[in-house]
């Protein structure tokens, strides 16, 4: 089915969802490769329906409450309107909408990281945004973890050899990073909440700054050095020669999540998390391409992500270099 | 070669021409990410067949001379640690294995390349 036959399918599913609400404007929005985001009007207020890709089998509903737990320690997040597992919506939601949905509210802004990186108008915004970021984090980090159930707390580094092994493509370039990572692994932090792909593409920004932290899905239990690594990956510099999201440097990004959080931070470790970020965005290309050979959901945008490969491992070169 | 012109490789660069010259300013949003993606994809197998062949030789050598038959076996004895126990050899195969990823770059996207690093 074409995006235009799918868009007015939805339109009513949506209303059916949303009680019966007038729907507009159903549109499908660039980006999400692991789910599919819509954009829509109901009854004149401006949604986003975020819908899981057939044959993803994680629970959206632990997505939901790191949400609604992220609101509540005071993270800027996007309203949770309904989701398919909300009794209110009826029984059989996700029939209606073919697979495990959430609806939120639209956040104004800018998700896209060329955009944010070098238009003017987010000329004020960039100059806080690496501390805006710092504070979203050491918020969400200060979050009770128990205060979203379900999240699981997996060892980053085994996870993703496991991952790579199960994909049977092998890298040599991975498994000297995979070494170097053994070899150089920090002290452990404490057991927090961490988002998981906290990075431009996923944080809606305003000419005023960081609006709203987006796409939670991969969240876990972990080091929340992890978010800070992963934030300062050379993909998430988007061309930039700034470290930290293509804004900052790391001692603006440490010295800003060390004054929010009261927590010391060993910039090491950082870069420790930075080459583990560097390497798993390696692995979630391949995983990116399988979508589309496996038929899950066939994309030339996902094929061409399995020849991103090759930039994650020259990162990684010069992550390591004089580090070796 | 059975075939007539134009080659493989001319009439990529035919069709991406088309797509960069007349079909790109016409299109928007989603579609127009998309054939981005398209025109960057077809440059890619453009570069793959100009350079394919002789990276392909390359790569071989690079590992012959470490006594590998292919990339799964050279990934494998990194694994096991049989590389980083010897300090020369580990420099020798990384500088191997940066020259394979270059290479990979310069088809995939060389505007990737840092200037002077590779």
């Amino acid at each position: 089915m074409s995006d235009v036959d799918r868009s007015s399918a939805l339109a009513a599913a949506l209303s059916d969802v949303l009680g019966g609400a007038a729907i507009d404007g159903v549109q499908r929005l660039s980006g999400g490769a692991s789910r599919e985001t819509w954009k829509f009007v109901a009854d004149g207020r401006p949604l986003i329906l975020q819908r899981q890709r057939d044959g993803d089998g994680r629970d959206m509903g632990v997505e939901v409450a790191v949400l609604r737990a992220a609101s509540v320690g005071g993270v800027a997040v996007p309203e949770l309107i309904a989701t398919s597992a909300d009794e209110s919506v009826g029984s059989g939601p996700e029939h209606r909408v073919g697979a495990a949905f959430m609806i939120l509210g639209h956040v104004d802004g800018e998700t896209i990281a060329r955009k944010i990186l070098r238009d003017d108008t987010y000329a004020v915004a960039r100059q806080h945004l690496t501390a805006d970021c710092a504070t979203a984090l050491a918020r969400l980090h200060a979050i009770d973890p128990s205060s979203a159930p379900g999240l699981l707390a997996v060892d980053q580094v085994e996870q993703y050899r496991s991952v790579l092994d199960t994909l049977d493509q092998p890298h040599p370039t991975f498994e000297l990073a995979f070494r170097w990572l053994d070899a150089h692994r920090p002290e452990p932090g404490p057991m927090r909440i961490v988002h998981g792909d906290f990075r431009l593409g996923n944080l809606m920004v305003g000419p005023d700054g960081l609006r709203a932290v987006l796409d939670w899905e991969l969240a876990h239990i972990g080091d929340p050095l992890e978010d800070l690594g992963w934030l300062c990956v050379r993909a998430w510099r988007f061309g930039s020669a700034k470290p930290v999201a293509g804004v900052g440097e790391y001692a603006e990004l440490i010295d800003a999540y060390r004054s929010a959080s009261g927590a010391t931070v060993d910039a090491e470790a950082v870069r420790w998390w930075e080459v583990l970020g560097t390497l798993k965005w390696g692995i979630m290309c391949i995983i990116q391409l399988q979508a589309h050979l496996s038929g899950a959901s066939r994309s030339h945008e996902l094929a061409a992500i399995g020849r991103r490969v090759c930039e994650t491992e020259y990162d990684l070169f010069l992550a390591l270099e004089d580090r070796w | 070669m059975p075939h007539d012109a134009p080659s493989a490789q001319e009439m990529l660069a035919a069709v991406r021409e088309w797509m960069e010259r007349d079909l790109l300013a016409g299109t928007d949003g989603r579609l127009h990410f998309h054939t981005r993606v398209a025109i960057n994809v077809l440059a890619m197998v453009e570069r793959e067949l100009e350079l394919g062949p002789t990276q392909a030789i390359d790569h071989a050598e690079r590992l012959a001379g470490l006594g590998f038959d292919d990339d799964r076996a050279l990934a494998a004895a990194i694994r096991s640690g049989a590389v980083d126990d010897h300090p020369a050899l580990a420099a020798h195969v990384r500088g191997e294995v940066l020259a394979s990823v270059l290479d990979k770059l310069r088809v995939a996207n060389p505007k990737y390349l840092i200037d002077g690093r590779g």
